[in-house]
């Protein structure tokens, strides 16, 4: 069962690489959407013994939220703004999955530092949290499309929930569920606002939104 | 250091059948392609036909364009009597073979690019500077991926490395071998030009990498140069199906009776890929490289911690 | 079920507000449920309610005084409003910054998001369970979005997204926070850890503090310091704040600084809490002086010829923030200056915001150097702006000198002379910056006049800011018992030492 869990965490690393180097917003969203799906999976393989309704209920919900309505919005905004691709990102693609690979480096060395006292699924776990956690990151600063910091949006907060499951506990259910619904407007909002900038600007290039200084 | 009898037979059947994977090769991509192209012994007619002619070389060569085929064959004769078949040692086997393998395969990709610069045309340069940029980005993914192996294996050679990699090996470090087959493959399509890397069917020479390095090459220097192509194919085919395939019974006729059919299986892969993808623009073939040596770091990470 | 009526009944009426046709109808319903939310805090004030949802949604001495705050703000805003919305022309017009033609959003939308806000902000400061605070203040970001963007155009456009993405990434970082907390609290079993953790609850985490481990606990606390930080607006995670304060309609302006700031600072007191009942008050303590006296410093500087009057209030915003962590930061008296500084800043931010939007109005420029003679054209709000300009300075007899002297009082008594002369100097500083340009405003002459010409004042633009600044002064002569006890025992239930 254990090697199940691996296989999953792996796959999830390397979601995280697809996007660093990806250049096709397509292939972007559809890294974004496979994660959910991973994580949902996740949720599922890392009980012991059967799933709990809560469990059940959390991971079909989070797999159908973040598998398909997230993509499914991006889509949109997407088709809307029409762009293809990141134009010039701030730090390119070779040196982007360069860098991640040394955050990988980084993500182990710390995951073996912080041991998590009541116990994890798995040793993986917590380097892959916060490999995912420093991808998000890297992918909002390092992106000028506001379509891309919105799946680094997204990609930060599957790192943060791959840390939340990394222990043996769970959340309380309406937990959960809020932190769920508020991820899914947050997304609803920034994708009607993406629809606003490239109605306004022509584009939705964020580092050319300067207008207000100082 | 130990030397095997029965893995002798590797070599020549290497050497044998190569042709038979590059026909396999073609016969898919026109079976995708709604043609019935190639018999499947055609490039043993090529080579045959190419044995037969005469050589003309041009006077601004030098005894350099000469050696590089046959320097070039040598290297990889070479280094197949050090790759494993079929889950038995190789014909050469010791303790940190796989850095000598690497630079046996780099040997012979720098005699043919020395030809190449020797003619002192300017296409030849060309694919000549093109060719050593691509593998300069694939060493890493090489090297990388079979550093996780050993360690994985414990074991500094790749007869050690390959022939411990069973159904069991593949149960506890799947992840592990997966991405480093994964990398392998991409090592494999760039090495050999193969698409989405370089177009071998192609005769333009701006879009060229491998062909152009070799096109002012004829008859017995051509037929050389096309063995050790097919020969290259065979060697860093037995690397990836020596990990896809964990079948090690320790009978010899079933173990190479899988291997073939493993080998058999990649042609038909590498056709597949060949048909359905677009050869990548040049400046995106880094980063695919890099991509690859980026899951290969990643294996490598997984098994040292 | 008092607490769940203060929650619900905004959100039902947010809801409804976007269904409504009529603009009448919907904006008495802004009113009246301001009103009703009033109400019900000033019920809440004399008999403390019930805990609802087993105990995850409870007013504690901290969360009446935040939600107290917020509900007056939010009143006199509505009433505003009214006037406001009457005031905003129909249909598509040019900018008077740059000539380009934009319109206004839908008034549904803007009315139903306020109402929304209202409700988030009320289960913030109801929320016992740290989980359901997240929940609650990323629910603020989001339900605020829209109403920076209620003037649509770019520039507003580019704020409202620099507003989401900062906040956004600021409380994803913070959950990450929360989740260190979880870890801080399990026991040292392994399998069994189950029965063992504590849940996220304030009341279980203060009963069982000193089974938190430190540095799980620490981290948890930098981390839900920076992430609500970046909301709260500390320097150097206050970059969105200028943009968004400035470019949001005034109204929404006031409730952001006045109400939402506070909010979020909620959030860090109550990391606080959990944190001093595990005997780490020190190093939490550190890290708010830290960050507060950076604030004041980045803010003064930014004051100092600041040419957009409303990014000078927004700055100030970021300054008082700063003021509120130091005092929080310096604990014992320091803690209750910084409680009752937070009434006294929301108050007088607020009036300052309503009366920006009076001169806005009607002057058609946030220029500093075009606002002139404020006293002659607007007499009211004119007298108004001058007075909140010595309030916010901290002059007396306004509110907020009584609550700085208390700071500063704290710094001279804990023997903290570098951060006291650091915080007198940064202060003068922002005195200074802000004296040029409300003295130009309010009494200069020889700029051009307004573009309408002067009539008399709406009485619901005026009665607003006028009730706000009132309050303000009263409150510099004389603060209440009933609320000098209710912040005592506020800054008594953060167990700062």
């Amino acid at each position: 069962m254990a090697s199940w869990i691996d296989s999953a965490l792996v796959l999830l690393i390397l979601t995280n690489l697809m996007l660093l180097g990806s250049s096709r917003i397509r292939t972007c969203i559809r890294a974004v959407a496979a994660q959910g799906i991973v994580l949902g999976l996740l949720a599922l393989v890392a009980h012991r013994g059967a799933p709990s309704l809560h469990t059940l209920l959390l991971a079909v919900g989070g797999m159908g939220l973040k598998g398909l309505l997230f993509p499914w919005l991006l889509f949109r905004a997407r088709r809307e703004a029409n762009v293809r691709r990141e134009p010039r990102p701030f730090v390119g693609y070779q040196a982007s999955i360069v860098a991640g690979t040394v955050a990988m480096g980084v993500s182990l060395w710390l995951g073996a530092r912080l041991p998590l006292p009541g116990g994890v699924i798995s040793p993986l776990v917590v380097p892959a949290a916060l490999f995912t956690i420093l991808c998000g990151l890297f992918l909002m600063v390092s992106r000028k499309t506001a379509l891309m910091q919105v799946v680094g949006y997204l990609v930060l907060e599957n790192g943060i929930y791959v840390f939340g499951a990394a222990g043996v506990q769970e959340a309380p259910l309406l937990v959960e569920l809020g932190v769920l619904l508020d991820v899914f407007v947050a997304v609803f909002v920034m994708g009607i606002t993406i629809f606003h900038i490239s109605r306004q600007f022509d584009h939705i290039e964020t580092d050319r939104l300067a207008d207000l200084k100082e | 250091m130990s030397v095997h009898a029965v893995s002798f037979l590797s070599l020549p059947a290497a050497l044998l059948l190569a042709p038979l994977l590059a026909g396999i090769v073609n016969r898919t991509k026109a079976f995708f392609a709604g043609r019935t192209g190639q018999p499947l012994l055609q490039r043993y007619h090529d080579l045959a036909k190419l044995f037969r002619k005469g050589t003309v070389y041009s006077r601004t060569t030098t005894w350099v364009f000469r050696a590089g085929p046959v320097v070039g064959l040598a290297a990889l004769l070479a280094a197949m009597a050090l790759v494993p078949v079929a889950g038995g040692p190789a014909s050469l086997a010791f303790s940190g073979d796989l850095v000598l393998f690497a630079y046996l395969l780099g040997l012979a990709r720098f005699a043919t690019v020395l030809a190449a610069l020797d003619t002192g045309s300017s296409f030849e340069g060309m694919g000549a500077s093109r060719e050593v940029q691509f593998a300069a980005l694939a060493e890493p993914a090489l090297l990388l991926g079979l550093a996780a192996i050993a360690r994985e294996t414990g074991s500094l050679s790749l007869s050690g490395m390959l022939g411990t990699i069973t159904g069991g090996a593949w149960a506890s470090a799947g992840p592990v071998l997966a991405l480093v087959a994964a990398a392998l493959l991409v090592v494999f399509l760039a090495e050999n030009a193969r698409i989405p890397f370089d177009d071998p069917t192609t005769h333009l020479e701006l879009t060229m990498v491998h062909e152009v390095m070799v096109l002012d090459h004829g008859g017995p220097d051509l037929a050389l140069i096309e063995t050790a192509s097919a020969l290259k194919l065979w060697i860093l085919g037995s690397l990836v199906v020596g990990i896809l395939v964990p079948v090690r019974t320790g009978r010899p006729w079933l173990d190479a009776g899988a291997f073939l059919a493993g080998m058999a299986a990649l042609g038909v892969i590498t056709g597949i890929v060949e048909s359905s993808m677009a050869r990548l623009r040049l400046s995106a073939v880094p980063q695919l490289l890099v991509g690859a040596g980026a899951l290969s770091a990643l294996a490598l990470m997984l098994v040292l911690w | 079920m008092l607490v769940l009526a203060l929650v619900l009944i905004p959100a039902a009426a947010g809801a409804a507000a976007f269904a409504i046709r009529s603009d009448a109808v919907r904006r008495a319903l802004l009113v009246a449920t301001a009103v009703l939310h009033a109400a019900l805090t000033l019920a809440a004030w004399m008999r403390r309610p019930a805990p609802a949802l087993g105990g995850w949604l409870f007013l504690d001495a901290l969360g009446l005084l935040f939600l107290s705050i917020t509900s007056a703000l939010f009143l006199v805003a509505a009433v505003y409003a009214v006037g406001y919305l009457r005031r905003e022309a129909r249909g598509s017009r040019p900018d008077f910054q740059e000539g380009v033609f934009f319109s206004n959003a839908p008034e549904a939308i803007f009315t139903g998001c306020l109402l929304l806000f209202l409700a988030t902000m009320s289960l913030v400061t109801a929320s016992q369970h740290l989980g359901i605070l997240w929940v609650a203040i990323e629910a603020t970001t989001l339900a605020s979005a829209p109403l920076i963007y209620f003037h649509r155009h770019h520039r507003s456009l580019e704020a409202t997204w620099k507003y989401l993405m900062i906040c956004s990434v600021g409380i994803a970082l913070s959950l990450l926070g929360n989740f260190f907390l979880a870890v801080a609290g399990t026991g040292l079993a392994g399998e069994g850890a189950a029965a063992a953790r504590v849940p996220l609850v304030i009341g279980d985490l203060l009963a069982r503090a000193g089974s938190l481990q430190t540095q799980w606990l620490k981290a948890a606390f930098l981390f839900l310091l920076v992430g609500y930080g970046t909301k709260m607006g500390l320097a150097p995670l206050h970059t969105w704040l200028p943009d968004a304060h400035s470019e949001a309609p005034s109204v929404v302006s006031a409730l952001l600084s006045g109400a939402l700031l506070n909010c979020a600072a909620l959030g860090i007191l109550r990391a606080l809490q959990v944190c001093a009942a595990a005997g780490q008050a020190a190093f939490c303590q550190d890290l708010l002086v830290g960050f507060g006296l950076i604030s004041m410093g980045i803010a003064a500087v930014f004051l100092i010829g600041q040419p957009d009057y409303k990014r000078m209030l927004a700055y100030s915003s970021v300054e008082h923030m700063g003021i509120l962590a130091l005092g929080v930061g310096l604990g014992g008296a320091g803690g209750f200056g910084a409680l009752l500084h937070a009434v006294n800043h929301s108050l007088t931010k607020g009036m300052l915001f309503l009366l920006s939007g009076n001169i806005l109005a009607a002057y058609n420029s946030k220029s500093t150097t075009d606002v002139r003679g404020l006293v002659r054209v607007l007499p009211l709000s004119g007298v108004l702006w001058f007075a909140g300009f010595l309030a916010i300075t901290g002059s007396p007899p306004f509110g907020p000198f009584l609550s700085e002297f208390t700071i500063l009082k704290a710094a001279i008594d804990g023997g903290r002379a570098g951060v006291a002369a650091a915080y007198l100097v940064m202060l003068a500083v922002a005195f200074v910056g802000m004296a040029g340009a409300f003295l130009r405003m309010t009494q200069g002459g020889g700029a051009p006049g307004p573009a309408r010409p002067v009539r008399r004042e709406a009485l619901l633009a005026i009665a607003p800011p006028a009730a706000l600044g009132v309050l303000v002064l009263l409150l510099g002569l004389y603060v209440p018992p009933a609320l000098r006890d209710a912040i005592l025992a506020a800054s008594r239930a953060i167990g700062l030492k």
